[in-house]
């Protein structure tokens, strides 16, 4: 089985708020200085959930990242997970492309790739949150497509998949290849190996630019986006908080349940 | 462009009924026509739907589109956006709406990719804007860090997902009168690639997050399932629901249905008490519409006082069974 697993860099979603910068002018976020981007959080799971493919039916696993800049170090932790090959695509074409315009290169370069049986995605990148990469690039391969995955096992030639919903799962069976986008249920993402760390460094990957995977830049030009963002801001909070104290955590306890009363709460 | 006009909705079913967030979307639906001037229709599809059409109507509808099938019973992927891009395709409309659910957070992402049009997903607020007369979708990003508006540019439709309990639902007015149309929604079994093989409905243990006035989450905090007894007991005794972080979840103390957060829940309950649960923003995005947050938190430093209403800044372990003594003092009166 060949698996393809889209990821992708992400400012480090862990900071803490009142380290989270925007500016409104250029609609974009400031990466807080220090902080290394991550591997987002979903991506990460569909990386796990390809390893235990691998580890149950034997796999190839082919991990691409669309990026800039350290695009390569989220490609090399899918590797030193135990992902087989990476490959980044960078191109000053696709800085700033919304969720169409990068389901278009994923799909240029998965089809460079050639063959594969199943690609997985996070369920959405957990910056923008659009959750919407995974699906429009199922439709642009023309393959079917299982959204928001908690467990996916190689069954009856195909996959049998479950899906998250809000009451409950739901299991379906889809033919080979299809694209899965992988939901945090499916397991927490295994740490890297010392081997895997070094098979990671020594890994070669290559980086990938438009011309490699046939795009025109001005067929991913900002003018023709699908999507635009016209403002960005940071929300206002008016809540001021009401520490309840006493002269320990008991008598404080007791007077949170005294307020709570007074104030009609409880 | 010009050739699109009109706002389709994407109507859900539940239990029979209208679900709560199509009667949102028929709300905002209504108010984004009357502001352009253009027609509301609904698509409703189903295996025996057409009763709710009048239902439709009544709540605001302009037109209802009927797609009946025995296909269609229960939500189907590959059979419902096809029967969805086909009418888009006939019906040309200029928006098209539907809840950030379930349904619509699958559905939506496909349409966009087959009708090659333009989607925002989570929207919180929906307007026009006053020069161009084009939906302005304002969606929470970054973890709720930030709030960004986005326009569809270039093509046709303009797709957004609501996000359930965020617009005002519509009005029954069963005087209102509108157009009901069936549509013929072919389906041949043989063109569905996935196939259903079962739906297994999970019971929440005590009342029902979605449902409940008051919500009591535990954090990473709580340290085992053990102790996670402790949030139990304060549920009971507030007859409210158990609510969870994610790696609450993935420690594996609770459940992960009990997840309140973006990808978890979404609660807007009159109460939530937040313990021992430091309060990223993926998580407060899921508590944020509450009415009253009390956080309780060894560290002073935390999140959760930033969006919280009453805090107390100490050991849950001694907090809480303090808390509740007092409380259920206080509730025999």
């Amino acid at each position: 089985m060949h698996i393809i697993v889209c990821v992708k860099q992400i400012p480090d979603p862990e900071i803490p708020s009142a380290k989270f910068k925007i500016d409104p002018a250029t609609k974009k976020v400031v990466p807080p200085a220090g902080v290394p981007p991550v591997i987002s959080v979903f991506d990460e799971r569909a990386v796990e959930a390809a390893c235990q493919l691998k580890d149950k039916n034997g796999a190839k696993i082919t991990v691409i990242s669309m990026g800039q800049g350290k695009v390569a170090d989220v490609v090399k932790h899918a590797l030193s997970m135990g992902a087989d090959d990476g490959i980044t695509l960078q191109d000053s074409a696709f800085d700033n492309l919304d969720s169409y315009g990068t389901a278009h290169v994923l799909s240029k370069a998965i089809q460079k790739i050639g063959e594969y049986d199943l690609v997985l995605c996070g369920r959405q990148a957990a910056d923008w949150d659009s959750g919407q990469v995974g699906s429009i690039l199922a439709e642009m391969l023309g393959i079917p497509v299982v959204t928001i995955a908690r467990n996916i096992q190689a069954a009856d030639g195909g996959l049998r998949v479950e899906r998250v919903l809000k009451d409950g799962y739901e299991v379906v069976q889809a033919p080979m290849p299809c694209l899965v986008t992988v939901s945090n249920e499916v397991g927490l993402p295994r740490l890297p190996t010392g081997m895997g760390i070094i098979t990671a460094t020594r890994k070669k990957i290559p980086a990938w630019t438009a011309q490699d995977i046939e795009i025109d830049p001005a067929q991913v030009a900002p003018e023709g986006a699908h999507t635009e963002i016209v403002k960005l801001s940071v929300p206002i909070r008016d809540v001021q908080c009401e520490i309840v104290t006493g002269k320990d955590a008991g008598e404080a306890a007791v007077e949170l349940a005294v307020r709570l009363r007074a104030a009609n709460i409880i | 462009m010009d050739t699109h006009k009109g706002i389709l909705l994407c109507g859900e079913i539940e239990k029979g009924r209208l679900a709560p967030i199509t009667v949102e979307l028929l709300g905002i639906g209504r108010v984004l026509a009357d502001k352009t001037g253009q027609e509301l229709s609904i698509l409703l599809m189903g295996s025996d739907v057409g009763g709710l059409s009048e239902e439709a109507l009544a709540y605001g509808a302009d037109k209802v589109y009927v797609a009946e099938n025995p296909l269609l019973e229960h939500y189907h992927s590959d059979a419902c956006t096809m029967v969805a891009a086909d009418l888009c395709r006939k019906a040309l409309p200029s928006i098209l709406l539907l809840g950030n659910t379930d349904i619509g957070r699958d559905l939506a992402p496909r349409l966009a990719g087959r009708l090659q049009a333009g989607l925002a997903t989570d929207a919180v607020e929906l307007d026009i804007d006053p020069d161009t007369g084009l939906l302005v979708v304002t969606r929470p990003v970054f973890g709720g860090n930030a709030l960004a508006s986005v326009m569809v540019r270039n093509v046709r439709p303009q797709i957004a997902t609501v996000r359930p309990k965020t617009v005002k639902p519509a009005e029954k007015d069963t005087s209102r009168q509108g157009q009901v149309i069936r549509m013929v929604a072919e389906v041949a079994s043989s063109t569905l690639k996935v196939q259903v093989v079962e739906r297994v409905e999970e019971k929440v243990e005590g009342v029902r997050l979605e449902d409940a006035e008051v919500v009591v989450s535990g954090g990473r905090g709580i340290g085992s399932s053990q102790n996670y007894e402790m949030i139990w007991e304060l549920a009971r005794l507030l007859e409210g629901a158990v609510g969870a972080t994610r790696p609450a979840c993935e420690e594996g103390w609770i459940p992960m249905l009990h997840q309140v957060g973006q990808t978890g829940k979404i609660v807007s309950p009159k109460l939530y008490i937040a313990v021992a649960l430091s309060g990223a923003m993926q998580h407060i995005a899921g508590c944020s519409g509450s009415k009253c947050i009390v956080a309780i938190n060894q560290d002073p430093e935390a999140n959760i006082f930033k969006v919280a209403h009453y805090g107390v800044v100490g050991d849950f372990k001694e907090i809480l069974p303090a808390f509740m003594g007092k409380l259920k003092e206080l509730l025999a009166k």
